[in-house]
């Protein structure tokens, strides 16, 4: 009978729906603040231990003889924006793997055991890809600069080092809270390195070159341009870095030396139809798929925009604003043959006996560019290291290629953010480092130095 | 030890009754109840092992020894209702039987869990309800004038909905009881029953356009007291159960589809005449949204149901009292939280097994005011579970109608055990029919067989043929 079937349908499409439901929300709907249930894990089972990939502690639950549970850093500020904090709120990977922190699917019989005892059962370990060797020499090296570091490994998406400064300790985070609160200026508890919105200067001209490159693909290597300090387009002058006169140059020296002037005539060239598209293709203006906390990137661009305002967004000024996140994303996918693999921060879930609960595997995010194109990319990038502003980083053991970028974010004076992005070995990328220094000065002079520090130390493991 | 038998009972619990449900399922592989003795037997062994095995997770949980006083209680009398109608109804259909059972021990495990006071209440409620149904069938078998009283229920139905509308109390912005004596009655259950009946003998000698028209009128009139009660819920079930009547009385699929487009277009109107009906659809599409008011309820249904995974937190170990009105509205949730999907789904199973049945029964009669019965009954049912299931799991906006059978409450579970009870009335009457029919069929064979002996034989196949 028709009825029957009709009914029967109808159910199964709400089961089905239901379990779908169930299952995929999960997590999201665990950590809903409005779900009391968390508390019932939380009463249950001690928060789990946060690793790094080489199996050191970065934070772990104590529980004294009366049964009071602290919240242990033991590498205090130097993951205090990766790792985050538990209380007033949660942040880091201790925000978004709460969910296994707070659950527990150890063996029956560890419970068992953890009853007789009158303890809580163990919760979950998150196994995270942060190298402690590398954030500590990104953390050191910023010194007491405001900025942020962020090292990952192009092939897989892996997220090796993610430093911010100014930093906190999240052992004291209940003492300190208010004090962070209050202090709107300093904005310590933001996540530069995916949440700091930043002019990305020069390293910017990585996207225009790549826009170029799209539009003129037989005829960009014939482009010459005569530089004298300055380009003028109407009422709008672009400077090149401290007025340099970079005289004749090609595609190539443009780049590599950064030549502003020339690079604003480029974006009066591009369509900008065109180079919204590109840069909507490169993950500005759009939401992204990542676990963390994060800002999106943005720069408005189409036919309406006016051409003062292109030559200032064709040299990464203006209204511009990149994390260095962003960045690092793109340069990662020009290191891996123009795929981006989704940058990710947790491994694996582990109980506390070592079994695997969930394992995290390189994921890819999409093609940002043809094969074709990162290749030019990257030659040009590694021209930038042995030619031009980036020259800091040739002649060692490694071969590197980047680009440089002091971003001006005051217009009095010219003071500048220095950044650096890039990828080593050039044959065969391995590691992508992309560092914003505040206010530091030229990237070239602050920020290409550190790199090779990470660099180094990446390369001795 | 304590531990591994909570953790463990929790997948033994998800195994019984997914066997339970199979069998369920299974029965309808034979066509005569005789051949489906041993899988209703097996069935009344899987009920008492989930039964049994909540209580023990129950006692555990709690360490409180009464439960197990209570739980004895209710075994006595579920195992005593499936032997009283074995003895008094030996042509009964025992999936019916069984499945109610089932799910009222699945009820009486989710109240006490959810309230111990409540659970007891029920209890007696349950037991006094079984009492009165377990008369039910003998009635419907025997008493002949059902078929000629159309207006009276029509008339009766109507009166009690509108006292309700007049002189109802207010509950959760609906008015829909009514106290008398200290009991409090929720009228639009019973007349459910009643309205299933007035639509069946309208439609049980004439069912031309006049009748259709006729009955609309009336059936109009019970849904807009619903209506202006705000008892949005009823109202729909009382719309649906009655356009499927006339498409099933008349066979005419352009009633189906005038009830469907009719009722979009009522649904439209309401929706932009009440400010509680857009509140509710709100709260359905985007219920994190208006989480602090509208979204308070289904948000904690979604976070219990999902808790729970496919196997539950068990008994107790789950936070299903956040759910406001969880043991009468939101009780599936509950379930799912504690008891897990698995079981939550079998459950749901269960009850359209017993819809199944039910249009069976209905398929099988050639009595049009009986067959209409067992179809509006079923209908009336299945689409209650489906509006209660599917506003807590937000397949569907949020009517507040209650789970038949499990949720707390007494008219609720009075008027379903009724309904079933009347099936089985029904089911018992089919199976006489039946019998007369198959015994009239053997007189004649005989008979013919008496007189082909002296006659032609090339006549044989032909009688065989019509038989």
């Amino acid at each position: 009978m028709a009825v029957t079937w009709l009914f029967v349908g109808m159910f199964f499409a709400m089961m089905g729906y239901t379990c779908h439901y169930a299952v995929t929300h999960k997590q999201t709907l665990m950590n809903n603040s409005y779900n009391t249930r968390q508390e019932i894990l939380v009463a249950q089972n001690s928060r789990g231990t946060i690793y790094a990939a080489g199996g050191q502690v970065l934070a772990e639950t104590k529980t004294d003889e009366e049964g009071k549970e602290t919240r242990v850093y033991p590498y205090a500020n130097m993951f205090s924006h990766a790792v985050g904090y538990a209380s007033n709120g949660r942040f880091g990977i201790e925000a978004f793997a709460n969910y296994y922190l707070i659950n527990s699917n150890t063996k029956l019989s560890e419970k068992v055991a953890s009853d007789m005892a009158g303890e809580k059962y163990p919760g979950d370990s998150v196994i995270t890809t942060l190298d402690v060797d590398l954030q500590k020499i990104a953390y050191d090296s910023l010194g007491m600069y405001s900025g942020a570091v962020i090292v990952t490994e192009p092939s897989t998406g892996r997220i090796l080092a993610m430093v911010s400064k100014p930093d906190f300790d999240p052992n004291e985070i209940d003492a300190i809270w208010d004090d962070l609160i209050k202090d709107k200026d300093s904005s310590v508890l933001l996540n530069r390195t995916t949440q700091g919105l930043y002019p990305p200067g020069s390293t910017f001209k990585i996207v225009t070159a790549l826009e170029y490159i799209r539009e003129n693909p037989d005829s960009y290597s014939q482009f010459t341009y005569q530089c004298n300090g300055h380009f003028s387009h109407g009422e709008e002058r672009i400077n090149c870095y401290h007025g340099t006169s970079h005289g004749g140059e090609n595609f190539t020296k443009a780049f590599a030396k950064s030549c502003n002037s020339a690079f604003a005539s480029i974006g009066l060239t591009l369509d900008r139809k065109k180079f919204g598209e590109t840069l909507d293709d490169l993950l500005l203006n759009q939401e992204l798929k990542v676990d963390f906390a994060y800002n999106q990137s943005k720069l408005f661009m189409n036919a309406d925009v006016e051409d003062a305002d292109v030559m200032q967004a064709a040299i990464g000024q203006g209204t511009t604003q990149m994390t260095p996140l962003e960045l690092n994303m793109i340069t990662a996918a020009i290191a891996n043959d123009g795929v981006l693999m989704t940058p990710y921060l947790i491994d694996r879930v582990e109980t506390k006996d070592r079994t695997v609960v969930k394992q995290f595997s390189p994921d890819t995010y999409k093609r940002l560019m043809s094969e074709e194109e990162a290749q030019i990319m990257t030659e040009l990038m590694e021209e930038v290291v042995k030619s031009g502003t980036g020259t800091k980083l040739s002649g060692l053991s490694y071969t590197a290629a980047g680009k440089t970028g002091s971003a001006e974010y005051n217009q009095v004076k010219s003071d500048s953010h220095a950044w650096f992005t890039g990828f080593a070995p050039v044959e065969d990328p391995q590691v992508c480092v992309t560092i914003i220094i505040e206010g530091a000065g030229s990237g070239g002079d602050y920020a290409v130095p550190i790199t090779k520090r990470i660099l180094d130390a990446y390369f001795e493991q | 030890m304590e531990l591994y038998i909570t953790e463990l009972s929790k997948y033994f619990i998800t195994l019984f009754i997914a066997c339970y449900t199979l069998e369920c399922f299974l029965v309808f592989r034979f066509q005569d109840e005789e051949q489906r003795k041993a899988g209703y037997i097996r069935q009344n062994i899987w009920m008492f092992l989930v039964h049994f095995s909540c209580f023990l997770v129950i006692c555990f949980e709690t360490g409180q020894i009464e439960y197990l006083l209570f739980y004895v209680l209710q075994q006595i009398l579920l195992f005593s209702t499936i032997m009283l109608f074995r003895m008094i109804y030996p042509k009964g259909n025992l999936l019916i039987v069984n499945n109610m059972c089932m799910l009222l021990s699945i009820g009486f495990v989710i109240l006490t869990r959810l309230s111990y006071e409540r659970a007891i209440k029920q209890f007696f409620i349950v037991t006094a309800s079984i009492i009165i149904g377990m008369a039910i069938p003998f009635f419907i078998r025997n008493l002949k004038f059902l078929k000629s009283l159309t207006w009276v229920y029509a008339g009766v139905g109507i009166a009690a909905l509108g006292v309700v509308l007049i002189l109802g109390t207010v509950t959760y912005g609906s008015k829909i009881s009514y106290s008398l004596a200290g009991v409090t009655f929720q009228p639009s259950e019973f007349v459910k029953i009643l309205f299933v009946f007035f639509v069946a003998s309208a439609f049980s000698e004439t069912w031309d356009f006049l009748r259709v028209a006729v009955t609309a009128v009336l059936a109009g009139a019970h849904v807009l007291i619903l209506v202006a009660s705000k008892d949005l819920g009823s109202a729909l079930i009382f719309f649906v159960v009655y356009v499927f009547m006339v498409f099933i009385a008349t066979g005419r699929w352009i009633y189906l589809f005038l009830g469907v487009a009719g009722g979009s277009a009522a649904a439209m109107v309401a929706y932009r005449l009440f400010s509680h009906v857009q509140v509710r659809v709100q709260a359905w599409r985007d219920p994190f949204s208006c989480i602090d008011d509208a979204g308070f309820q289904i948000t904690q249904s979604l976070f219990g149901i999902s808790s729970g995974g496919w196997f539950g937190l068990g008994l107790f170990r789950g936070n299903p009292t956040s759910i406001p009105l969880v043991e009468a509205d939101f009780v599936f949730s509950a379930v799912a939280e504690e008891l897990g999907i698995l079981f939550s789904m079998c459950m749901i199973l269960i009850c359209i097994s017993s819809f199944i049945m039910c249009m069976n029964i209905a398929l099988k009669f050639q009595d049009r005011f009986y067959r209409l019965i067992a179809f509006g009954l079923g209908v009336t049912y299945i689409f209650q579970v489906f509006l209660t299931v599917g506003g807590g799991t937000k397949f569907i906006p949020m009517t507040g109608v209650t789970l038949p059978f499990i949720s707390y409450g007494g008219s609720s579970v009075l008027t379903t055990l009724m309904m079933f009870f009347i099936v089985e009335g029904l089911y018992i009457i089919r199976r006489d029919e039946g019998e007369k029919r198959a015994k009239n069929r053997n007189q004649q064979r005989k008979r013919q067989r008496a007189r082909r002996e002296g006659e032609r034989p090339q006549r044989n196949r032909e009688d065989e043929e019509e038989a």
